[in-house]
């Protein structure tokens, strides 16, 4: 069967290069880094080169990157290591309420050891607006950890405006530019951030490797305590082989990106058009033209998101979605309802992210059949129906509107 | 994370629909939470002579459906009354834990269309059934 993989927001495949340049530090180049004898050196060499690289694409200074385990872990490094390393400055940190896990939940953290959290809304396209920065920067403020694009919606966030506004009042930026390392310009000093993480998977490196940039001057407390590795700050023997993937993938991603942009952006439209003309009651999510290139997301009204990638993983398309289903709890994407949509539509939410391997036949495909598969679920909803309100179902505070309020 | 017969069920729901001139209709669930169920059943001397639902939900939600449905044909109504949600997961082979809350309402949608059909017909629910909720007054 033919597989559509459009998921690239979660995972991407790996280049060749980067496997070929991975396998020799899995095999024969094992040396530990941090030895003295020349087949460490070959070890270090290799360390040294891909920081190297990785800095070069960010701009930044190779002694300014920090491998970590993956995005997630730079993340909850930068948030914890900025609030504890500047406790005595204050203990306030602002972020949005669209954020990652991986960065809600440090704050959230940190909120049981004794910091004040700031989280700003959203508007219905999912941006966060820097004067709502600007008004909730108090003098206890240390923290402003603000997304650069939302992993589910795609949305750009004014990073620039936001990091003036922080400088200004001389609060540290983090930004989580998980996913946008790689697929657009990242120029640490342009963008004037503090702090940045990145995952090595999403631009087409391997799984379990990511970095934070930590601006020279910048106080992080130490995030894992044991050896010297990573300038201090995160014991442990590094992983050679992922790193050198990663900084591999990244100088192959950032070389071809001007190209791979545009060539995305307009697969991007193409798939949003086309959904858009053949299916009725259907809403982008996010951001007309301020969004990722590969990433496209949508909500189709009465029908549910696990059912719908479930019809589409049966003609060979991995795409997600923000139900509550996929999302591992009872209420939908965190994300969509920031942005204001009502539960039900949130239910019905698919992302298709775009990625190095999509063709416009991929599209087409997509394109063919979902029309279908929508349609189906949509004979098989009882839309258009008042619900009883002795519900079974104990989450429901409130009445709906929307689905008694549309017919087929 | 699904059986084959839950993905079986969700591939190719039977009694999907709507019977135009149904004796009973129930539903269930809330949009807000993700799941509605709707099912509606002709009944004759006593017994389910057909069943059609309509769901917005999960796969599991569907399946579940689809199973509920398929099991309460021509059964009576005593015998429908006692199918429980339980019973419909366990012939679906078994729901994964965090389904069986929210997606596993089929024999809730079922019961309420057989209470519906009481209420019509002016008859309350069996007397022996221990469990039985509000509806069950003579009329």
């Amino acid at each position: 069967m033919k597989l559509v993989y459009l998921d690239n927001a979660a995972t991407t495949k790996p280049r060749q290069e980067v496997v070929e340049a991975m396998l020799p530090f899995l095999g024969e180049r094992y040396g530990n880094p941090s030895s003295i004898y020349s087949m460490a050196r070959d070890a270090k060499a290799a360390l040294d080169e891909a920081r190297g690289k990785v800095a070069k694409a960010l701009c930044a200074r190779p002694e300014e990157i920090i491998f970590t385990g993956s995005g997630t872990e730079a993340d909850n490094m930068a948030i914890k290591g900025v609030a504890y390393a500047n406790s005595r400055r204050g203990k306030h940190i602002i972020t949005s309420a669209i954020e990652h896990h991986a960065v809600l939940d440090s704050v959230k953290r940190l909120e049981k050891r004794g910091f004040q959290a700031t989280f700003l809304p959203v508007d219905s396209c999912g941006m966060v607006d820097p004067k709502d920065v600007e008004a909730a920067i108090t003098d206890d403020t240390v923290l402003i950890s603000i997304m650069h694009a939302n992993n589910e919606v795609g949305t750009i966030q004014p990073i620039e405006t936001i990091a003036h506004i922080a400088k200004n009042h001389g609060v540290l930026f983090h930004t989580d530019a998980v996913q946008t390392t790689g697929h657009i310009p990242i120029d640490v000093k342009q963008l004037g951030v503090d702090l940045l993480s990145l995952s090595g998977h999403k631009f087409k490196g391997p799984k379990g490797v990511g970095a934070l940039w930590v601006k020279k001057g910048v106080k992080v407390e130490r995030y894992i305590d044991g050896g010297g590795q990573e300038g201090n700050k995160r014991a442990g023997t590094e992983n050679v082989a992922g790193i050198v993937g990663l900084a591999v993938a990244l100088e192959l991603s950032v070389g071809e990106l001007e190209q791979e942009t545009a060539r995305l952006t307009q697969l991007r439209d193409y798939l949003i058009k086309g959904v858009r003309e053949r299916i009725p009651h259907v809403r982008l999510n996010g951001h007309p033209t301020k969004r990722l290139p590969g990433n496209t997301s949508f909500c189709f009204e009465f029908i549910e998101g696990e059912s719908l990638l479930l019809s589409l993983d049966k003609v060979g398309i991995c795409g997600s979605s923000g139900s509550a289903c996929t999302s591992g709890s009872l209420e939908p994407s965190h994300v969509l309802l920031a942005m204001g949509l009502p539960h039900e539509i949130a239910h019905g939410s698919l992302r298709l992210s775009l990625g190095h391997e999509t063709t416009p036949q991929d599209i087409d495909y997509v394109l063919e059949m979902l029309p279908g598969i929508v349609s189906r679920l949509r004979a098989m909803s009882p839309f258009g129906e008042e619900v009883s309100s002795d519900s079974a179902c104990p989450c429901a505070q409130e009445e709906h509107s929307l689905v008694k309020s549309h017919q087929f | 994370m699904y059986t084959d017969k839950v993905m079986d069920h969700f591939t190719n729901p039977r009694n999907v629909g709507e019977i135009q001139d149904a004796d009973g209709v129930g539903l269930v669930g809330n949009p807000i939470c993700g799941d509605v169920m709707k099912i509606t059943i002709k009944v004759e001397g006593g017994r389910i002579k057909d069943a059609k639902f309509k769901t917005f939900g999960c796969g599991a939600a569907i399946a579940v459906s689809s199973m509920v449905t398929e099991l309460v044909l021509g059964k009576t109504l005593e015998e429908a009354l006692e199918i429980s949600n339980k019973a419909v997961a366990d012939a679906l082979g078994g729901l994964p834990p965090k389904k069986m809350h929210c997606s596993n309402l089929g024999a809730d949608a079922l019961r309420k269309a057989i209470e519906d059909y009481l209420e019509k017909q002016g008859k309350g629910l069996p007397e022996s059934r221990p469990d039985s909720e509000e509806g069950g007054e003579d009329s």
